[in-house]
């Protein structure tokens, strides 16, 4: 495809909603529902500004905080937990529980745990994010093909060099599936983390300007959200699409053949 | 025990006899759900440094069990395998293995020539001459060309040359195969069999080759043993004793060539019928397992 025709179907369903919510709006007096110009002014004089580095700056960090520890340790766990038969059998009841709780509910227990400050709310989001990065790690492990096993046996193979040449990139498919829920999860669990006796960040502000019925104010919080999480899922696919090459173009193949 | 005329393999093995790999009255017994499966009831034989035997039976006769017990990735349920006077526990560092599934043996995420790189990285070889194995190897196998492709974007026979070159490049003492041309069209398996017997000529290492095609172990081996049908026992060892110059259209119209290939259908013809239950000479043990194919030239 060429640039344009990728940019025209990039943007082009945006751009029709902004339209149809321009045109719905023109006569509109509605106190809720802020007209797209009103809000563009907004979001401008809200966020772009001491703001930014007050509450954004802060509410990302934890973000990506949460996001990396998440990751990082629910493929150390799941690689572990995935390669030992009896680790798996011992831990399998356990996870499932864990995975069941809805994340907020561990709100009020961390914050007694840990305190108010960031670290609780890195922790919330670990506590929700690590899921499905953790499950789908143990479960790409397990995928080992046998094959593919022996081989790597008869040469040697051990060990870490095991893990680095064999197991991770044999999981990586489902560690990305993983990784791609983990970061809608923590988007989520970024913004109830600072809903609880907070004063500062995303979420924060957002219940702030709701609460005091500065709606369009309110309004553009909820498109910073919404271009975080874009930015988020642009990084991912980047990445993605990089690591796992090989994976896209066997697939092809396969479904060619 | 096969007789040990020293069959000139133009390597020089030594004035030592010893054999290099020894399979004493090996047994497996696989544990399955429904009960016991007797793959393997009791197989010896020697290999001396620098053979290259076939090994031939028909389909679910025990090779790759066999092969995977020499290997050292199963242990044997009796018996022992024995390489250069130690027992084997573990897959031992001198010996390579390529596997029936090509498909399946080689990284995916890998180009062709990290592939074959890889086991020498990982046995700390230094840069130089990793590149130089690794060069020489994929130049051996044909596939100089390709080193960036993935194996996936080749071929099922040149996915099968790599996994070729990758045990070459890493110089082991012992090369198993298994059917290793058994998914390659015909042309293609004259020449990978040329290939195997040139490296083995140039590297004088000792090769286990099985096969379920009777006309390849005639061709390639300087010895084929034939496997009787599960449970598992000898069937018969023979030496082959043509040239040790082969070429596919001489060697193959050769009237000693017939007669052998004669010799060891006949063979599997009887061992389609014998189990290690029944006696050699006994055919009336039917086995239902599948046939040896023999195929038309
Ligand atoms: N992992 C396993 N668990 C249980 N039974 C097995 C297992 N692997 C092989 N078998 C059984 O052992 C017997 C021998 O199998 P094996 O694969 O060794 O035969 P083979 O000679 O290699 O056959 P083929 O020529 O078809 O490759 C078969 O009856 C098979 O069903
Ligand atoms: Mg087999």
């Amino acid at each position: 495809m060429s640039i344009a025709k990728r940019a025209a179907f990039l943007l082009g369903l945006p751009v029709l909603l902004v339209l149809t919510w321009w045109v719905t709006t023109i006569g509109s007096t509605s106190f809720f529902v802020p007209k797209p110009g009103e809000l563009a002014q907004t979001f401008v004089r809200v966020w772009i500004g001491d703001r930014f580095f007050e509450d954004v700056v802060p509410s990302v960090t934890n973000l990506a905080a949460g996001i990396v520890l998440a990751i990082v340790l629910g493929i150390g766990f799941g690689v572990l937990i995935g390669s030992v038969r009896w680790l798996r059998a011992l831990t399998e009841p356990t996870l499932e529980f864990f995975r069941a709780l809805p994340p907020p509910v561990l709100v009020p227990v961390l914050m007694l745990l840990i305190g108010i400050n960031d670290s609780m709310k890195i922790a919330v989001i670990i506590s929700g994010a690590i899921w499905p990065v953790l499950l789908n790690t143990i479960e790409g492990v397990r995928a080992v093909d046998s094959v593919l096993s022996d081989s790597a046996r008869t040469y040697g193979i051990n060990g870490w060099a095991r893990v680095r040449h064999l197991v991770l990139p044999s999981a990586g498919p489902q560690i990305a599936a993983g990784i791609r829920q983990c970061l809608s999860i923590a988007l989520i669990l970024m913004v109830i983390s600072e809903m609880f006796a907070s004063s500062a960040g995303l979420g924060f502000t957002i219940v702030q300007f709701q609460r005091s019925f500065a709606i369009p104010e309110m309004w553009s919080g909820i498109v910073v959200l919404g271009l975080i999480g874009i930015i988020l899922s642009f990084i991912f696919q980047w990445t993605e699409r990089r690591v796992l090459r090989w994976y896209h173009g066997l697939r092809e193949v396969e479904n060619a053949g | 025990m096969p007789a040990k005329t020293t069959a000139q393999s133009g390597v020089d093995t030594g004035s030592t006899q010893e054999p290099l790999l020894s399979v004493k009255g090996v047994q497996k017994i696989y544990q399955v759900d429904a009960g016991e499966i007797e793959a393997v009831r009791d197989l010896t034989f020697d290999l001396r440094p620098g053979e290259l035997a076939c090994l031939v039976g028909p389909s679910g006769s025990g090779k790759t069990t066999l092969l995977k017990c020499i290997a050292g990735l199963m242990g044997a349920t009796a018996g022992e395998v024995v390489l250069s006077g130690k027992p084997v526990n573990g897959p031992p560092k001198e010996m390579a293995v390529v596997f029936q599934e090509y498909g399946r043996s080689l990284f995916p995420w890998m180009s062709v020539r990290d592939n074959v790189e890889l086991p020498l990285k990982n046995a700390k070889v230094a840069k130089a001459e990793r590149n130089r194995l690794v060069d020489e190897a994929l130049e051996a196998v044909g596939l100089d060309h390709v080193p960036r492709s993935y194996p996936w974007q080749l071929s099922g026979g040149m996915q099968q040359r790599v996994a070729i070159a990758r045990a070459v490049a890493y110089q082991p003492k012992v090369l198993l195969m298994d059917e290793p041309f058994a998914a390659v069209d015909a042309q293609t398996r004259a020449d990978l069999e040329d290939l195997i017997r040139d490296v083995w000529e140039r590297l004088g290492i000792t090769i286990l080759f099985v096969t379920h095609d009777i006309d390849e172990s005639v061709y390639l081996g300087e010895r084929v043993i034939i496997l009787s049908s599960s449970p598992t026992v000898i069937q018969e060892d023979i030496q082959i004793d043509l040239p040790d110059e082969r070429d596919q259209l001489t060697t193959r119209s050769s009237a000693r060539f017939t007669e052998l290939r004669g010799h060891v259908y006949e063979q599997i013809q009887i061992a389609k019928h014998n189990t290690g239950a029944s006696a050699p000479s006994n055919a009336a043990g039917g086995s239902p397992s599948t046939v040896a194919r023999e195929e038309a030239e």
